[in-house]
């Protein structure tokens, strides 16, 4: 009891209006419409992504589906500023990032992402890692950060390993950290690409449950890009599934199960059903990119 | 409560060994000892075969070069000697000279061909012509340009380093995983931040490559110059110099002293050059 008054202090004394337990959303709905994105418009001309349309609601985790190379990864680097669209516009609540006459949004810390393979930057360690963002905009001081920083990996249960450069920790912790690196500049959304892709199951369930804690303690917008079916419907509010290359929504499925979600929700009677559901209309988008790959190839 | 604050640290006790128990625990160290041990046992009788067994018994090359403990003698013979050591003194000047200035020049010319395109432009044409020039091909030219011969080795050496530092700097720098520059962007960095934050220490475990081999370049090329410039003034020669005159001298045994001086040397300025990285990059010490 005395340790959790003493970090009830620490979230008082944060500057966070975003801190632990308050459970408000703070915005961050995302609108996506009729985004289309060609790479290489003089050249060989890949349209990855093709009139684009969905909403996300403030505070939801919305998780996109889609076959590989279909187009997923550009979408999100879109949001996050990354490169430029050709077509449409993406909105975060109400205002513009990008569209006609803005075509690159701006990259700003109210969009973080987590990378695909990890992209803690390894000669700092993983404090120092987290504690970057408030210095850089000069948010706090260095000391206030690296407090903050450590505070915040205890939260995420890595509060031995501040210390620690990226290297010498597993992939589930530095993916953890990585969140962590991403929470503490408040966001409103939270891009994820294939975060937990390539990861044991076991690890990928702890990962799963500690990403789940930290929604429930932050109620951050998530955009989570996956492979796996178990995975999106299991973290997800909704599941767009998307279409194979180039990309646009093909069906949205909402997930009713309720949260606190545990793993016994994998085994439930909802969880099979939506499972079913998600799962015949990403084979169907799987089959055609497999065949427009044979078409390609001959 | 899940949380735990980050100062409990609950790791067993473990008992810390000393580092002199370390090292005489390490079998890489004592198999090396061994391995050298064997290689001086070998050549002592290769090159005392003859005198064993007759001088139709003189072994081809081994037979030829003075055996270790003939080359020891020597050693000690001139080791309280002080133009030995001069020698030595000379040819770590002329090193550290031409390295440090090569680092000097060539670590922010390197970072400014990897993130401005206009420099890149501009200068890499005419740098990747001068690159493939063996530094040696310059001392004619050099001796001729300075006006002494000081001044010749210390360019020669200078470039050696150089290019080498150059071509690694600019190699790390335009190889930095794109995802740091744009985590780092999106976490608000500036331009200044991105590279010092990022680019630099990025580029750093390529600066100390460029530099592993720059060092091994430099001495290369400072022993041929001083072979071939005559070595300077003052007697203070240098080892390259101390090799040519012992050969000069008909010295055998000195030429071999001045060979494993050179081996020495080298060993030492890599390992300075270890321990700087360690420095430089503890991140880099876990692998
Ligand atoms: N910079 C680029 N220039 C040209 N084409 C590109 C570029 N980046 C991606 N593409 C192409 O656009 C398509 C979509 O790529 P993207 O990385 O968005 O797919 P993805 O859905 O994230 O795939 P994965 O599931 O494998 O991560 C691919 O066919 C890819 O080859
Ligand atoms: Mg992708």
């Amino acid at each position: 009891m005395n340790q959790m008054t003493t970090n009830q202090k620490l979230h008082a004394a944060a500057t966070s209006p975003q801190g632990t337990g308050t459970g408000r959303p703070l915005g961050g709905a995302l609108s996506i419409r009729n985004v289309s994105k060609i790479y290489d418009p003089e050249g060989v001309n890949v349209c990855a992504v093709n009139d684009c349309s969905m909403e996300i609601v403030a505070g939801e985790v919305c998780m996109i589906v889609g076959p590989s190379g279909c187009g997923k990864t550009t979408l999100l680097n879109a949001i996050a500023g990354f490169h430029s669209i050709t077509h449409g516009e993406i909105l975060l609540d109400n205002q513009l990032l990008c569209g006609p006459g803005k075509p690159k949004a701006s990259q700003g810390a109210d969009r973080m992402v987590v990378f695909q393979n990890g992209a803690l930057f390894p000669w700092r360690t993983l404090a120092e890692n987290v504690a970057y963002g408030p210095i850089v905009q000069k948010k706090m001081t260095k000391a206030e950060a690296h407090e903050k920083a450590y505070h915040m990996l205890a939260e995420a249960g890595l509060g031995d390993f501040g210390d620690k450069y990226p290297g010498e920790v597993s992939s589930g912790m530095s993916r953890r950290a990585e969140i962590v690196r991403a929470l503490i500049n408040e966001p409103k959304v939270l891009l994820l690409d294939e975060p937990y892709r390539a990861m044991d199951a076991l690890t990928k369930s702890i990962m799963h449950e500690s990403l789940l804690e930290t929604y429930d303690r932050t109620k951050v917008t998530i955009f989570f890009i996956t492979h796996d079916l178990e995975e999106a419907i299991f973290l997800g509010d909704k599941v767009h599934i998307v279409t194979t290359r180039p990309c646009s929504l093909k069906k949205t499925v909402d997930v009713t199960i309720p949260r606190p979600r545990t793993y016994e929700s994998l085994s439930s009677e909802a969880f099979r059903t939506l499972m079913e559901e998600v799962n015949e209309a990403v084979h169907e988008e799987a089959v055609k990119a497999f065949q427009a790959g044979e078409r390609e190839l001959a | 409560m899940a949380n735990v604050a980050h100062t409990a640290t609950s790791a067993p006790v473990v008992r810390r060994r000393s580092s002199f128990e370390k090292l005489m625990s390490n079998t890489s160290l004592w198999r090396g000892m061994l391995a050298i041990a064997v290689f001086l046992l070998l050549w002592e009788i290769g090159s005392r075969f003859d005198e064993w067994f007759g001088k139709e018994w003189t072994l081809p090359f081994i037979g030829l070069i003075p055996a270790p403990t003939a080359v020891f003698a020597a050693w000690l013979e001139i080791l309280p000697k002080a133009g030995y050591w001069m020698s030595w003194l000379q040819s770590f000047k002329r090193v550290l000279s031409g390295f440090l200035v090569a680092m000097l020049i060539g670590i922010p010319f390197g970072l400014a061909l990897a993130v401005n395109k206009y420099f890149r432009d501009l200068f890499f044409p005419p740098f990747e012509i001068l690159r493939p020039i063996p530094p040696l091909a310059w001392v004619p030219a050099s001796l001729i340009f300075w006006p002494t011969n000081e001044m010749s080795i210390a360019f020669v050496t200078f470039l050696g380093a150089f290019f080498t530092i150059v071509i690694n700097v600019l190699g790390g720098a335009r190889t930095i995983d794109v995802r740091y520059l744009r985590a780092a962007q999106s976490m608000g960095a500036s331009q200044w931040d991105l590279f010092s934050k990022i680019i630099l220490p990025g580029t750093l475990p390529s600066i100390f490559t460029g530099a592993a081999v720059g060092m091994g370049i430099t001495w290369e090329v400072v022993l041929a110059a001083e072979m071939i410039s005559g070595g300077g003034t003052q007697g203070g020669g240098g080892l390259g110099f101390f090799i040519w005159n012992s050969y000069m001298g008909g010295s055998l045994e000195q030429v071999v002293v001045g060979m494993i001086s050179i081996g020495i040397a080298g060993y030492l300025s890599s390992s300075a050059i270890r321990w700087l990285g360690d420095r430089f990059m503890p991140w880099k010490r876990l692998f």
